[in-house]
């Protein structure tokens, strides 16, 4: 199973970023490689629809659960349809993220 | 040969400080004179000028459509060239999944998609985004009114389509919707002078900054009315005098004003020096306005 994590830098120790649709990075954590990609989030300098966008990238990637601190109502929507499940978590480095799976 | 057509905008940066009270009771004055003019009321989200301009007549009632997109699946290959041209991520595309949405409320009705599909499989509906409503006060005076419907995400299409319906009028007024976003931008932009009403409050003047820093991207020309004069600090003066900005008027915190308007009267009926004022508000507008670099 696949995770998409919001990441403000390319690193274990990073925090999580507080946005979804405009988050710095994504951290694609596999929890059966146990291994977590990096990759920059390409909706960040949307001018509108970064959510959707955002949506749309992780679900490429063939992600099941999100985690960010918020969602926005176009990117809630879109994560439900496509039966994604969210979670909700603060302040946390990815690393700390990761241990709970 | 008609005159020269000139239009005006009264906005601010903070809701609340008077745009409103300030353009109907110009509207007021100068309808009085017969001049040729239109009010726009272009605060689509909550339009209120015709609370105060009661005697306007409904003429005419103009719905504002946007076309967008409706995929048709049974024609869609899921190629997603659509998705790729459209600037504003109101296609939601997913190729291996095989998922394609439009998301309305973030399409601008600009018709990319349909160019870029190669399989007919996008056509375009209407979707209903609000109403300009022209009330008439004489063949020369309207007040038009944006008002979009409730739940549509953006009032910029109905401010646009309502400030096209007063081209045949000499001299337009805007009511421009509070902040300086999308909406705001989309009415000032069509202006020739902007006046910025405000009040004389640490929020006031920090809206007020946000405002002249946006009408300077803009290369606008405007000046300031300070409401509720008397209430707050001396701080809007001095930035006003540093930064060499016009002070067009000053209207008194005075509860009697504010009462009067709470009721729906306009000031501008109920006192003549108040009636001068405003004319002579429209002068110093129109000399601001000759003496801009505009």
């Amino acid at each position: 199973m696949k995770i998409a994590i919001t990441s403000e830098r390319n690193s274990l120790e990073s925090k999580m970023d507080t946005r979804f649709g405009r988050c710095a990075f994504f951290a694609i954590y596999d929890t059966e490689t146990q291994t977590t990609d990096f990759i920059p989030n390409p909706a960040k300098d949307s001018s509108e629809g970064a959510g959707p966008k955002a949506v749309e990238f992780i679900a490429s990637k063939g992600v099941s659960k999100v985690v960010a601190s918020e969602f926005g109502g176009k990117a809630k929507s879109l994560l439900d349809k496509l039966q994604i499940e969210m979670l909700h978590e603060k302040d946390k480095s990815i690393a700390e993220v990761i241990q709970q799976f | 040969m008609r005159n020269l057509i000139v239009k005006i905008a009264i906005a601010s940066g903070k809701g609340g400080t008077g745009k409103t009270f300030i353009s109907t009771n110009l509207f007021n004055v100068l309808q009085k004179q017969e001049m040729n003019l239109a009010l726009v009321d272009c605060d689509a989200e909550e339009p209120n000028a015709k609370l105060f301009l009661t005697e306007g007549k409904l003429k005419n009632t103009y719905e504002v459509n946007q076309k967008v997109p409706v995929v048709d699946e049974s024609k869609c290959t899921y190629c997603g060239k659509c998705a790729e041209y459209c600037n504003y991520n109101a296609i939601f595309f997913l190729k291996e999944a095989k998922v394609i949405n439009v998301l309305e409320d973030l399409c601008h009705g600009c018709g990319a998609c349909s160019v870029a599909c190669s399989y007919s499989a996008i056509s375009e509906k209407n979707n209903l985004l609000g109403y300009v409503n022209t009330f008439e006060f004489s063949p020369k005076s309207a007040l038009i009114e944006a008002r979009i419907k409730v739940g549509v995400y953006s009032s910029v299409n109905v401010i646009k389509a309502a400030i096209k319906k007063a081209s045949d009028f000499n001299l337009v007024l805007f009511d421009a919707p509070p902040g300086t976003g999308c909406p705001f931008i989309q009415t000032v932009v069509q202006a020739d002078y902007v006046v910025l009403v405000t009040e004389p409050t640490p929020y006031g003047l920090s809206d007020l900054k946000q405002s002249i820093e946006t009408l300077k991207g803009m290369n606008k020309s405007y000046g300031v009315i300070i409401n509720k004069a008397g209430l707050g600090d001396e701080k809007i003066y001095d930035y006003l005098n540093k930064e060499n900005i016009p002070l067009l008027m000053s209207v008194p915190f005075d509860k009697n004003i504010a009462v009067s308007y709470s009721k729906g009267e306009l000031l501008t009926d109920l006192n003549s020096e108040w009636e001068e004022k405003f004319s002579q508000l429209y002068n110093t507008i129109r000399e601001e306005y000759g003496n801009s670099s505009n």
